[in-house]
């Protein structure tokens, strides 16, 4: 459903950042970096509040006339940020909750790895499966 | 592509190249690498090779595939036989010789030397995959006999360069011990002291000892049939012993090929199972991996945390990626930690990975570790299809992965116990010391249930705690006191009845033998109680537990006395009497008042019932010591019970010399009752306190004494020591009562004060 899925770490540097179409990388990537401004204000906003009442879903960050962008940030303010096709109207909320819950879970996995350094790109297969399946749906 | 029809030996010969040269087993061959190598080796001259690449198409497509390649490695052999290198000349060359990749064999043995001091040890690895042909039977066909000549001398090149080629690299120092692993093979692989890397050669050496006899040659490669060389090899051993293990459903496809992709289909499969077989652990390798698991983590069913096996894996110097994905792997249940099955997993992997084995994308079949659950015996392990894997069959890990049952236990187990607790609210009820007990230790157990999720102690309890509750549940729904034993509305006439639970429990545990069954636990703790949830139980229940192994509850029993069959009939009896002595206790609460005295009088009853307790032990000298507990608490309960009222003390003492048993049924009546707060009185609590406290003091001397009761007359040792036992857990038990009922005391004194206040400030209204 995704047409671009990004990882960012509490440094804002990306961790993970994938997207479909491969020729548009570049203007995904721009999107996702602008995005983070929106999810700081997002958190900040919240963040008044104790980090427990905060939800971790952000909800639709902000949309283009192609493209949506969604975002999520764990407890320890890593980021997800996914992209999707506007044409797909077809997605709704809970999906989108879903899928972030599953990009959750599979970074959890990634982090229970003893060999894994937090702070380094993820390389782990099995998450690099979970985002294909996320993504391989819209096509 | 051209039909292409092969005989049976070729067809191994051509596969076996193909595996060779399909490093990244992508099923498709670049044009340079290994069969570069390989078509030099062919001694060749180059336009000939390259002639041979357009035939066969490779240069069409850019790369070799496996139709491709067989086609080259024919037109090689035609070429070699002197054949005009012709398309047709394929299939219309009869017998022809295998091609011979003869020279090769040095250079790549050479060039593998040469990279591999600077390198990492994959090449060193791929040095070894070289000369083991994937095992392969029919290799000494006569039709390659005229290749054996040559490869000998080529083994003999060999030699030197691999012993060469080992020392320098980390598993070094594991060639010269595997050697004489294979020298001898029963010798103790496991307890010899081996450097980091050089244990993942080991397992290769004893597992080559063991299939040393099914080694094979590589038909057209320096084949080292004969024994020296394989021991002298320190490299290759370790992977022909990988690659002889997937011996027979290699073999046994003979399928002749006549369509490309026909081939690429058996292709497919033969090579999926070829990766079958290379992911069963043997059973020395097993052996092995569990010796490493002990040395990292002693307990066979704990987990090895995931730093620990970061740094153990780490020793392997496979580049952090790989580790990484062989984790990923291996860490079923992905919780950051290795069982036993995981760890035995991963570290196969290690081992086919440094021996050139690609990592699979999943996790075998033969690798998944088998979740089997003690109390369910079933699969809970999801085993992917892998392709191809139907032939060989899963090796189920030969000790059972009890970590991964308990992982799978603790979450019903961590259900019950939480119903458990959530069924165990506080009520303000005061609870009789017995029952106290009871409720401690049930909080011990389930407590224990949630602090120790890798022990043993969690799969024990569950299943003891299954059983106790099994038994208990019998055992109170005969005795008709509590139902399910955990329905904390039952308190009303729980009080009552806790005597009646306790000698029920006594009654029905006393049928079964040696005790072994064990007491049920005892009724629903009551948290008001948080007292006695505190630690020191846990640890004296723990403890207990340890000692008491087999069959044995985790929870001590509830009350030490020693079930009577004799008082089987009594609890039936009882509960009518109980109602009664409530109702007498009532009564006698009045009489309470001016019994005000009997504070001072306590003391007398210490005396009296360390008398009365004298008295009890010259009578029960005689007993069977299994009753001796019972009696001794249950009269030193009554005992203390009966201080209540003098006439009652007076009855008791009389009583308590020639009816044992019904001094033990009917004094239990009256205890229970003055503990029940609701009934008290301002009145009742005073005695009742001190009741409790010297009761408690009554009782701990009783039970001091018990141990040095003699037991004699012809006891066995073995019931004596049961019997001490017994004792020793009443004493504990004994012992918390004490400080609950201390606790109690003070809080009673609070009471008594406010109350007293209360009432001096009514009376002055009173006068008015």
């Amino acid at each position: 459903m995704a047409v671009c899925v990004a990882v960012i770490a509490k440094e804002n540097y990306p961790l993970y950042i994938r997207s479909i179409p491969t020729e548009n990388e570049l203007k995904f990537h721009y999107m996702v970096h602008t995005s983070l401004d929106v999810v700081d204000e997002k958190i900040s906003a919240m963040g008044k509040a104790l980090v427990d009442q905060r939800e971790l879903y952000l909800g639709l960050l902000y949309p283009t006339e192609d493209y949506k962008v969604y975002g999520y940030v764990t407890n320890s303010k890593v980021k997800f940020v996914m992209v999707v096709d506007s044409s797909n109207t077809a997605l709704r909320d809970n999906e989108i909750r879903s899928m972030f819950r599953k990009l959750h879970n599979s970074y959890t996995d990634v982090m229970c790895n003893p060999f894994y350094n937090p702070g380094d790109r993820i390389q782990s297969r099995a998450f690099d499966s979970m985002v294909t399946s996320m993504m391989v749906q819209v096509c | 592509m051209e039909g292409l029809t092969l005989s049976d030996a070729e067809q191994k010969y051509y596969s076996d190249l193909f595996s060779y040269c399909d490093i990244e087993s992508t099923k498709k061959v670049a044009a340079n690498g290994r069969v570069l190598e390989l078509f030099r080796a062919a001694q060749l001259p180059n336009d000939v090779v390259l002639q041979i690449m357009e035939l066969c198409g490779a240069t069409r497509l850019g790369y070799f595939g496996r139709s491709q390649f067989y086609i080259a490695l024919k037109l090689v052999a035609v070429a070699q036989s002197g054949f005009p290198l012709r398309v047709e000349s394929i299939n219309t060359v009869k017998d022809l010789p295998l091609p011979r990749f003869v020279a090769s064999k040095n250079e790549q043995e050479s060039r593998h030397a040469a990279s591999y001091s600077s390198d990492s040890e994959n090449q060193g690895s791929y040095s070894g995959v070289i000369p083991p042909p994937p095992g392969r039977g029919q290799v000494k066909k006569g039709s390659v006999s005229h290749d054996t000549v040559q490869p000998r001398t080529s083994a003999d090149q060999q030699e030197p360069a691999s012993p060469v080629v080992s020392p320098q690299q980390s598993p070094p120092t594991s060639p010269h011990t595997w050697r004489k692993h294979s020298r001898h093979p029963s010798g103790g692989n496991s307890e010899r002291p081996l450097a980091g890397p050089g244990p993942f050669w080991s397992p290769f050496g004893e597992a080559q000892s063991g299939s040393s006899a099914g080694d094979a040659v590589w038909s057209g490669h320096s084949p080292p049939p004969p024994q020296e060389t394989w021991v002298s090899f320190a490299d290759t051993p370790p992977t022909s012993t990988l690659l002889t293990m997937h011996p027979a459903s290699v073999q046994d496809q003979t399928t002749v090929r006549t369509v490309a992709s026909a081939t690429t289909a058996n292709e497919i499969r033969r090579q999926s199972s070829s990766y079958d077989d290379p992911w069963k652990i043997t059973d020395e390798q097993r052996q092995y991996y569990v010796n490493q698991f002990k040395t990292i983590q002693p307990d066979l069913n704990g987990f090895i945390p995931g730093s620990a096996a970061k740094e153990f894996f780490t020793k392997s110097k496979l580049p952090i990626l790989e580790l990484s994905h062989i984790w990923e792997l291996s860490d079923f249940d992905k919780d950051g930690a290795l069982t036993l099955d995981e760890f035995c997993a991963a570290f196969h992997l290690v081992v086919a990975r440094k021996n050139g084995y690609d990592l699979p994308e999943k996790l075998p079949e033969s690798l998944m570790p088998k979740l089997i659950d003690l109390e369910d015996s079933a699969d809970v392990g999801d085993q992917p299809g892998e392709v191809g894997y139907s032939g060989s069959p899963a090796e189920a890990p030969p000790s059972k992965s009890p970590s991964m049952p308990s992982l799978n236990q603790t979450w019903p187990e961590l259900n019950q116990s939480s119903e458990d607790t959530a069924i165990v609210h506080p009520v303000p009820i005061r609870m009789t010391p017995s029952k106290i007990h009871m409720q401690e230790m049930e909080l011990k157990r389930t407590g224990s249930d949630h602090t120790n999720p890798t022990s043993p102690l969690l799969v024990k309890p569950s299943d003891l705690s299954e059983e106790s509750k099994i038994n208990s549940s019998v055992k109170f729904a005969s005795g008709n006191t509590v139902d399910g034993y955990s329905s904390s509305d039952s308190f009303t006439s729980d009080p009552e009845q806790i005597g009646n639970n306790v000698t029920h429990q006594r009654s029905h545990s006393g049928t079964s033998p040696d005790n072994t069954a064990p007491p049920p636990p005892p009724p629903r703790p009551q948290p008001s109680h948080s007292r006695s949830s505190s630690l020191d139980m846990n640890r004296t229940f723990a403890v207990t537990t340890g000692q008491q192994q087999a069959g044995v509850v985790a929870h001590p029993p509830a009350v030490p006395p020693r079930p009577q069959p004799s008082q089987a009939p009594g609890p039936v009896v009882h509960r009518p009497v109980d109602a009664d002595g409530l109702i007498t206790h009532t009564s006698t609460s009045p009489q309470q008042i001016p019994e005000q005295p009997n504070f001072a009088d306590f003391s007398q009853f210490e005396v009296f019932a360390a008398s009365n307790v004298n008295e009890e032990q010259d009578d029960e000298a005689e007993k069977h010591p299994d009753i001796l507990p019972v009696e001794k608490a249950s009269d030193s309960a009554s005992s203390l019970r009966v201080a209540k009222t003098d006439s009652k003390i007076e009855e008791k003492t009389a009583a308590s010399v020639p009816a044992n048993v019904s001094k033990g049924t009917t004094p239990l009546a009256p205890p229970p009752k003055p503990v029940r707060r609701r009934l008290k009185s301002e009145d009742e609590l005073r005695p009742e306190v001190d009741e409790h406290t010297q009761k408690t003091g009554v009782l701990a001397t009783v039970l001091a004494s018990q141990p040095s009761i003699p037991r004699s007359v012809g006891k066995d040792k073995k019931a004596i020591q049961a019997s001490i036992r017994r004792n020793k857990e009443t004493n504990t038990v004994l012992a918390r009562l004490n400080s609950e009922l201390q606790q109690q005391l003070k809080d009673v004194l609070e009471e008594r004060i406010s109350l007293e206040v209360q009432l001096e400030q009514l009376r002055p209204f009173s006068h008015l």
